[in-house]
């Protein structure tokens, strides 16, 4: 689904030249649960926006269900990301002014499905994480758990063949983040290929693959066993 | 296109600061409502001034004889001279670029004394002595009877019309003054029409309304005159200037009369044309400026609302940010912004368009219904095309300035945006 081959990454800030991704080699399968791991400046958050062409890598290759994202115009590039690829953020990334219903169905509205048949449809996702009753209420009176399933619903509701997360359960509690990693994993399940940075051990020992990066390399790659055990 | 996601963005966006939101559209509802008092302003004085004109003929020009100042072929200056029957003549003759030629002679007045008479009832009023021309150059409107004729003048015929202050004075109410005769200066006359002028604002010797015209032939021989012309008045031919013919026949008229080509004072004259041109002129000129300070008081509210759409973007970043990670495409953003800073530019506008015309449309109503209509000022309105042409602009430059803010909502990377707090 996804293969890297030496990508790097530098930002220039002034005079100054930071090499943040010194060539990354990954190859991660269809259908696989991959968390990224590493220490803060070590460049798993700047990996997964080159993952979910949010940015651009400097050198090297990178296939996306074996097409090579190279230079993207913006349009091709949000054309790219509503087709193949749903976000999930730390901090949800609702948008304030649109309720739970609409927040889920607005891929759709940039794929131009009619109003009536997109909401419909996020009445769907909705009723899967269980928040039916929830749709006309907006972000600010929703918990933390239950924004970042509309954010989760949303991000399912294009089809994507990859689903990104970072940090999703950095805002939450234990509980809510456990809940979330279930809603996680049953996606998974469905086939659908999910990438997550945390720092947490506990959420990335829930996924089938451990990823740890260090300073802008690969230092360690883990195929996690445990995870039957935890959930 | 109705896209109510598009609408209750825009409406998310302008009601996160309803006060800013306000002062923004103000400024170009001030500047529509400027522009459009100032316009309807400048009409109504235009339509006052010029409806003081009636139909008088603005291409026409007024010609007299006055004492010479050079002395010429043996004459000595001060000479007092007259114009003649024969100048007529030679007027039609030799220049053909004018159009109607009205000589005139004109008694009585009100400094006279009582010199119309009937029966008991008399009244002092001017007395012309006119050709059926004159009203195609200062046209009256006929109530009753009708004007003067060429067979009058042909036939030097005691005929007169009069006035309507003329009709006021010497008859009664309602009574029938055609064939009735009236005593003027001492012969009577046969009524044969009754005027009211069209326009209050030009008089020659005397108020119009307290004049009455008789042919000029009969106003010669019976106050003996002689051939006696006191003044022309000729226009010029469509497409030649008044000024030409003015000249031509001054030179004519000094040749006649063995007045010298370089006296300057023996011919006097008034060119209309030339003060109906230097009045058109003017009135160019204050709608002209109206543009210039209407479309700058607009141009200040559109750039106020640039500004604030700057404002907007800047605040809404991370909320773009959003919407392009999951799938909004540059245009969809660019769209957004332009279709809200169109929106809040011709609504804003719009207000101002309608307040603006109510205004001028009430002025209207109480200018008429109290009858205080004044000369300088009458119907003060904008048209059709004026409005639309308002809006228009509105529109054009609501897109102008949106694009700079929509411009700057897509130059930064989806990843900064999302990032920015």
């Amino acid at each position: 689904m996804i293969r890297l081959n030496g990508i790097n990454k530098s930002y220039v800030t002034g005079a100054n030249k930071l090499h943040v991704l010194k060539g990354i080699d990954l190859h991660i399968q269809a259908g696989e649960f991959v968390s990224i791991m590493g220490s803060s400046g070590s460049g798993k958050s700047t990996l997964l926006n080159i993952l979910g062409i949010l940015d651009e890598h400097d050198t090297g290759e990178y296939f996306l269900d074996n097409t090579l994202i190279r230079n993207q115009s913006e349009t091709k590039a949000a054309g790219l990301r509503n087709k193949y690829i749903g976000f999930v953020f730390q901090s949800f990334n609702l948008i304030s002014f649109k309720n739970a219903m609409e927040n889920v169905a607005l891929p759709l509205y940039y794929q131009n499905v009619g109003r009536k048949k997109r909401n419909r449809i996020a009445m769907e996702y909705l009723d899967r994480m269980g928040l039916t009753e929830w749709a006309e209420h907006m972000p600010n009176e929703l918990s933390g758990g239950q924004k970042q399933r509309i954010a989760i619903a949303r991000a399912l509701i294009s089809k994507p063949k990859v689903i990104l997360a970072d940090e999703p359960t950095g805002a939450l509690d234990t509980t809510t983040s456990y809940e979330v990693m279930q809603i996680l994993k049953e996606i998974n399940k469905e086939g659908i290929t999910i990438i997550i940075v945390t720092h947490e051990n506990d959420i990335s020992h829930m996924t089938n693959r451990i990823i740890h990066l260090k300073d802008g390399l690969i230092e360690s790659e883990v195929l996690n066993g445990k995870d039957a055990m935890l959930s | 296109m109705f896209d109510l996601d598009r609408w209750q963005e825009i409406m998310s966006a302008l009601k996160k600061n309803k006060l800013r939101t306000f002062f923004t559209a103000f400024g170009v509802f001030w500047g529509v409502f400027m522009l459009v008092i100032m316009l309807g302003s400048g009409n109504g004085l235009r339509n006052g001034v010029t409806g003081d004109f009636g139909d008088f003929a603005t291409n026409s020009v007024f010609m007299w004889t006055r004492p010479t100042s050079v002395p010429y072929k043996g004459l000595p200056r001060s000479r007092n001279y007259n114009f003649k029957n024969d100048d007529v003549e030679a007027l039609r003759r030799e220049i053909p670029e004018i159009e109607y030629l009205a000589p005139r002679t004109e008694g009585g007045g009100s400094q006279s004394g009582n010199n119309v008479i009937r029966g008991t009832k008399s009244g002092a009023f001017s007395v012309m002595g006119d050709y059926p021309e004159w009203n195609l150059i200062d046209p009256v409107v006929i109530t009753t009877g009708r004007f003067l004729n060429h067979a009058d003048i042909k036939e030097k015929r005691k005929v007169a019309v009069i006035g309507n202050k003329v009709y006021e004075v010497l008859f009664k109410q309602g009574e029938q003054a055609i064939g009735q005769y009236l005593q003027i200066q001492g012969i009577y006359f046969q009524v044969v029409g009754v005027f009211k002028p069209k326009n209050s604002g030009i008089n020659f010797g005397g108020d119009k309304e307290q004049s009455i015209f008789i042919p000029l032939t009969t106003f010669q021989r019976v106050y003996n005159w002689g051939d006696v012309i006191g003044w022309f008045a000729f226009t010029s031919k469509p497409g030649t200037p008044a000024s030409e013919v003015e000249e031509k026949a001054a030179s004519l008229l000094k040749r006649r009369h063995s007045v010298s080509p370089d006296d300057p004072q023996a011919i006097g004259s008034f060119n209309m044309e030339k003060e109906y041109n230097k009045m058109k002129g003017l009135f160019q000129g204050i709608n002209g400026l109206i543009w210039i300070v209407g479309i700058g008081t607009l141009m200040a509210g559109v750039i106020g609302i640039s500004n604030i759409m700057l404002v907007i973007v800047k605040e809404r970043t991370k909320e773009i940010g959003i919407q392009r990670a999951i799938g909004a495409k540059p245009w969809n953003i660019i769209s957004q912004i332009i279709t809200e800073s169109v929106f809040l530019t011709t609504f804003a506008g719009y207000v101002g368009l309608v307040i603006g015309v109510g205004i001028l449309e009430g002025v209207n109503y109480i200018l008429t219904s109290s009858g205080s209509e004044s000369d300088m000022f009458k119907n003060p309105s904008i048209d059709f095309n004026m409005a639309l042409t308002a809006l228009v602009i509105l529109v054009i430059s609501g897109a102008v300035a949106g694009l700079i803010p929509a411009r700057k909502a897509v130059s930064i990377k989806p990843i900064d945006a999302l990032r920015y707090e």
